[in-house]
């Protein structure tokens, strides 16, 4: 297949795909319209530690941390200024995230492998201690509450989020995101991660500053993933530590594994196969839906390491 | 100022904590020493070990019995584990041993929630008494399980330095191919490993009960501070992870005098990531080896 044909063959891909998840809730009940918009932010978050997980080849246990400062960025925003204004919302989210990415990526990136893991989850569990302790800033355990702010412009026009036009605010958000950084692990500077990721000394030795790109991959990563966290903010109206807590890492982690690292759809894909079976399983087992999901999960691990995706790839090819 | 008595008693409360952690340290340095397996499921193998100590001492009565029923039964469900999840890693990358056995660490979870229920198990203290520590009754059981802890450890490193299958499981340590050449079973010295390392875990379980209750969310607590002492200490290193864990536990210990408990823990967070920055090897690892 020609580079023109399959570069035609995705965008047309693409555009299928998001115009169904346009229309998905125009047709879709309530319930399951929510729960559309939420599996587009959680596969946002997924996508964002592909980056990391899938072109750098650094796990981060710690993609938590981000998710979380995005969210208490935004709820900053939202709570201290009235009226609430969403541009301030992401502006805020963001930078948070940032600056926390800054100083986890100048820290972790100096080592490797399970020592890089473990050191994201150590970070990500110092800011959750800081938040759930401090209570008179961050609200402690109860978390912050706060009003969901328009979609406008001051001045020009202002317009109330309905659940149809919150899904096709977060759908545009993801989908640029989706092609931001589907355009950023395909330049030079994504193919320098990859090189990385498959053989680290050379990569120093053709003269590339390793570190730097791990510092910019880890802050890249870090900041779709604010993004993340100030969507699920707009949506969900509250911040709770809960959301710093090193748990959400584990799930980002097995977003990426079951849906396949190293593709950015995967992490979507991992992202909305998780939370339907969570979403199924629960109904028969209540609270106790993470001891078949758990397994499940252990199992793939083992047998298929690629994910869904590259399973799927695989069969497609025989 | 801080009075002399109160940084006295918390030296004391350091010391006590850290010979527990040094036991949940130690077998998950030993699991990762042998297999390059990151078991992100150990506290909850101590949680459970305490939950099985726990039903066991409410229905004999005894402490001794609970303790070696607990350290089999966890041994036992460890075998299990190993054979039909890390097993089939072996040769894999390390990290995904962190993904599978962080996907048993959230089953063990819920399965002790479902199968204990919610609420927190108490095993009453099996040496009675108190002396004094300045204004504090201190019980004398604390004491006595930092003896415990400090007791096993010590028998597994006579067993590692001189017992004949602590000398396979050296050898494998040093060489897997080498000592598979010369007739070692190394798939079952990994399995015994694990074992081993579970029975630790359940040990420490059983010994912390007592101090505090036993819950089925303290795992994730245990694990991370296993994982904090264990890379202080220099990953795979028997020694050093007990420095660490007395270390990181005083540290704690003392932190807790200025802010609270709940805070003290980022001591020890620090104390990992500086010693990740200057010391990678680990803090109490001989440079010149």
């Amino acid at each position: 297949m020609s580079a023109g044909s399959s570069a035609k063959g995705f965008w047309l891909c693409f555009a299928v795909v998001v115009a169904l998840l346009a229309v998905a809730p125009l047709v879709l009940p309530e319930f399951w319209r929510r729960f559309l918009t939420e599996i587009l932010i959680w596969g946002l978050l997924a996508m964002s530690s592909d980056i990391l997980i899938g072109y750098t080849g650094m796990v981060s246990f710690g993609h938590s941390v981000f998710f979380g400062l995005g969210i208490y960025g935004a709820a900053a925003a939202l709570l201290i200024v009235s009226p609430p204004n969403l541009w301030l919302a992401i502006a805020l989210g963001l930078s948070a995230a940032a600056g926390v990415a800054v100083f986890v990526a100048y820290f972790a990136t100096r080592l490797r492998d399970i020592y890089f893991a473990i050191t994201t989850l150590v970070f990500s569990q110092i800011f959750y201690v800081v938040i759930f302790t401090w209570t008179a800033v961050t609200g402690g355990e109860n978390g912050l509450y706060f009003n969901q702010p328009p979609l406008g412009i001051p001045g020009l026009f202002s317009l109330k989020f309905s659940t149809e036009s919150l899904h096709w605010f977060v759908l545009a958000v993801v989908a640029i995101s989706y092609l931001l950084v589907r355009r950023i692990t395909q330049s030079p500077f994504g193919m320098v991660l990859q090189s990385i990721r498959e053989n680290e000394p050379r990569t120093r030795a053709i003269g590339y500053h390793v570190e730097r790109y791990k510092i910019v991959s880890v802050m890249l990563s870090g900041v779709f993933a604010g993004l993340a966290g100030v969507l699920y903010a707009i949506q969900n109206k509250f911040a709770a530590p809960d959301f710093v807590f090193f748990l959400v890492s584990g799930e980002v982690v097995i977003f990426n594994v079951m849906g396949g690292i190293g593709t950015l759809v995967g992490p979507f894909l991992g992202a909305a196969f998780f939370l339907l079976l969570r979403e199924g399983l629960s109904r028969f087992w209540s609270e106790y839906y993470l001891i078949p999901l758990g397994i499940i999960f252990t199992a793939m691990v083992i047998f298929m390491p690629q994910g869904l995706l590259g399973f799927l790839r695989r069969r497609l090819n025989q | 100022m801080l009075p002399f008595d109160q940084i006295l008693i918390q030296t004391v409360n350091g010391l006590v904590n850290g010979m527990v952690l040094a036991l949940v340290a130690s077998g998950l340095t030993l699991i990762f020493g042998i297999m390059d397996v990151v078991n992100f499921a150990h506290g909850d193998l101590v949680m459970l070990g305490g939950f099985v100590g726990a039903i066991t001492v409410a229905s004999t009565g005894s402490f001794t019995i609970a303790f070696f029923v607990a350290a089999l039964t966890i041994a036992a469900f460890g075998v299990l584990l190993q054979i039909t999840t890390l097993r089939p890693l072996i040769g894999r990358d390390p990290l995904t041993t962190i993904l599978a056995t962080f996907g048993v660490s959230l089953v063990l979870q819920k399965y002790a929630l479902w199968q204990f229920g919610p609420s927190a198990r108490v095993i009453p203290q099996p040496i009675p008494g108190q002396f004094d520590l300045f204004y504090l009754q201190y019980p004398w059981y604390r004491v006595g399980a930092a003896v415990m802890a400090g007791a096993i450890i010590g028998a597994l490193y006579l067993f590692l330095k001189y017992g004949k299958y602590g000398i396979w499981i050296r050898a494998t340590t040093q060489d897997r191919v080498m000592a598979s050449a010369m007739g070692i079973p190394v798939p079952w010295v990994h399995t015994g490993v694990f074992a081993i390392g579970a029975a630790m875990a359940a040990a420490s379980g059983v010994l912390f009960a007592p101090l505090a209750a036993v819950t089925q969310t303290m795992g994730s607590d245990f694990t991370l501070r296993a994982f904090i002492v264990v890379v202080v200490g220099g990953m795979g290193n028997l020694g050093g992870s007990i420095l660490a864990a007395i270390f990181v536990s005083l540290l704690e210990a003392y932190a807790s005098l200025v802010v609270s408990p709940a805070q003290a823990v980022i001591v020890s967070f620090v104390a990992l990531i500086l010693t990740l920055l200057f010391r990678p090897t680990g803090l109490f690892v001989s440079t010149t080896r």
